[in-house]
């Protein structure tokens, strides 16, 4: 709208002495996000420094924190979990994001035509469940069914074809890429919008200069957009570091084959519930629930507070 | 200008390169939709043909229907995902209308803390989520999911919501004041119509994930009576793993509401996007 000038000449709401109707607009939504996220948060922190001694709940200070690291089975566990937690994240940030970015960059050229359908057609794998997505790519790269083969066959590939997902070596990337494939709609829809939202005086002033086509992407595009990719990096990075349904629905809560595709979720999961012959702990559970807070916190931390204050903003 | 610039071979690549990604991305989801209606033979022999007259055959949707409570699952998805947009949709909208329109002290700071919920995961409070729900007896009961899904979708609907009222013209609402409408009426006559793009945006947003949450219906509410479609599904996965035919349909069932929901939305939801906070 553009009202904006005459906003600015106005002056503040007029002062009454006490204005309840803002406590009646905040009280609620102030009241349930406190209770239900950021009381259990802090709560899930300060048990991490607690644990059973001699069957009492006691203080025990960075013990946890201690065995986490120590103990040759957890600590192998942890780090195995966040071994492949970054390769999970790498390969989102190599894939998904530049595939999201390039479909956008497409989408977004003027007179494209069904670019609406392409849209909604490309955003579909994101509204899936984890269970249909799950399923379905497990049934597709099964060696039973016959999906993938059948295909390969199709372009000479055949003898190229392996059971992707049950080996240890190649179990992860699978389940990285399935994940992918699910997730390419956000970055494409936000960089869509961001870059609708160039102005396009600033394109035909390029074009009048004689930058086109793909040397306009680059030198002209790109950065424009680079702080909706920062947004989308932070996005993907905090979206790897807590996931845990795909995992889970394709390679249940071992994540197998051997250990091969455990995440910090999955680790959280079975560390807090236990399973099989794993007894649940809900202090080691909350012990891994705040390292993975501390590891999220530094994320996000190092983008807000190095990588965004050097990004150019451009303002129109 | 736009014709000049786009040379036909140009377009044409760029096409192909969509039509691909599109394949892509719909080849899994034609592939269950098309499977789950065909004999179990037809399914293993021929994957990718059609159903034809002889290989047509509803007998998954019937073990579906027969086996799982199917149809109770549906509702309590169904509850838990519209009570919690509503919950999000009002009391953010609320939040964010008091945060965008008024000076107050404060007002930054609560800004700030209830933006925090964007970047930090609810999921990991859960050990003390799940505490607290035993504490208050909600454990099994669909509230303890419209709770914690409301307060997931909090921080994103505020933040987004309120960009989208500093936008709404001042002008309006001091029309509205003159005319003696109350702050209330104000809100819920005046702006609440002017921001709907915005409201369909954050309704996407926020559904997505409740609808496909594993997380917490596993821990929070796993009991019969309360199971969602997505739990649902996935513990019928794991007794039918063999049932292929009853599998494929559960599993086009569960694509079904969603997709139904994205249609209703998906006109305003770029359209909001591209105007809003999301940039």
């Amino acid at each position: 709208m553009s009202d904006t000038e005459i906003a600015d000449i106005e002056a503040a709401p007029i002062r009454r002495s006490t204005r309840w109707h803002i406590a009646v607009f905040l009280a609620p939504a102030f009241l349930v996000y406190t209770a239900v996220m950021i009381l259990p948060l802090i709560e899930t922190l300060r048990l991490s420094l607690f644990n059973m001694v001699e069957g009492q709940l006691a203080f025990v200070g960075l013990g946890n924190f201690k065995v986490l690291f120590s103990d040759p089975r957890l600590s192998a566990d942890f780090w195995n979990a966040l071994g492949n937690n970054v390769i999970f994240f790498i390969i989102h940030m190599l894939v998904q994001n530049p595939v999201g970015i390039a479909i956008a960059a497409m989408l977004s050229l003027p007179g494209l035509r069904f670019a609406a359908f392409y849209r909604s057609a490309i955003f579909v794998p994101t509204l899936l469940s984890f269970v249909i997505v799950g399923f379905i790519w497990k049934l597709i790269l099964s060696p039973i069914w016959g999906i993938a083969p059948g295909l390969m066959d199709l372009v000479g590939l055949k003898s190229f074809f392996a059971p992707w997902l049950g080996k240890p070596d190649t179990a992860l990337i699978t389940v990285s890429l399935i994940s992918v494939w699910q997730y390419v709609g956000i970055p494409m829809m936000l960089i869509y919008a961001a870059l609708l939202n160039i102005p396009d005086e600033v394109l035909e002033a390029a074009e009048c200069d004689g930058i086109t086509g793909w040397s306009q992407f680059w030198k002209i595009k790109l950065p424009l957009i680079l702080p909706s990719i920062g947004i989308v990096s932070v996005l993907t990075f905090v979206g790897n570091f807590n996931a845990f349904d795909l995992i889970y629905t394709v390679q249940g809560a071992l994540a197998g084959p051997n250990g091969s595709t455990d995440i910090l979720g999955t680790l959280l999961y079975r560390t807090f519930f236990g399973f099989q012959n794993q007894m649940g702990d809900r202090s080691m559970g909350a012990t891994i629930a705040a390292v993975m807070f501390l590891i999220i916190l530094a994320g996000v931390s190092l983008y807000l507070f190095v990588i965004q204050r050097r990004m150019r903003r451009y303002q129109f | 200008m736009s014709k000049a610039r786009s040379a036909p071979l140009r377009t044409a690549l760029i096409h192909l390169a969509l039509i691909a990604y599109t394949v892509v991305a719909l080849f899994p989801v034609f592939l269950t939709l098309v499977n789950s209606f065909k004999s179990r033979n037809a399914i293993f022999r021929e994957p990718m043909a059609l159903p034809t007259p002889s290989s047509f055959s509803l007998v998954g949707y019937e073990t579906v229907l027969q086996q799982g409570d199917f149809i109770g699952y549906f509702q309590n998805s169904l509850i838990v995902t519209v009570a919690s947009i509503a919950l999000v949709l009002l009391f953010g909208a609320m939040a964010a209308f008091a945060l965008s329109e008024y000076r107050f002290r404060g007002n930054t700071l609560l800004g700030l803390y209830l933006a925090l919920g964007i970047m930090i995961p609810i999921r990991l409070g859960t050990v003390a989520i799940l505490q607290g729900m035993v504490a208050a007896g909600l454990v099994n009961t669909l509230t303890s999911l419209i709770l914690v899904y409301t307060a997931q979708g909090l921080p994103l609907a505020i933040f987004i919501l309120s960009e989208f009222m500093r936008t709404v013209s001042d002008d309006l609402k001091n029309a509205g004041r003159i005319d003696g409408l109350s702050e209330y009426s104000i809100f819920f006559r005046l702006v609440l119509p002017l921001v709907r793009p915005a409201m369909a945006t954050v309704a996407v947003f926020t559904m997505i994930p409740i609808w496909n949450d594993l997380w917490f219906p596993l821990i929070l509410a796993p009991g019969e009576s309360t199971k969602t479609v997505t739990l649902g599904a996935q513990m019928f996965i794991g007794q039918f793993v063999t049932n292929w035919n009853a599998v494929l349909s559960a599993l086009s069932l569960a694509i079904l509401p969603v997709m139904v929901l994205y249609v209703i939305f998906s006109r305003q939801l770029i359209r909001g996007i591209t105007s809003g906070a999301v940039k």
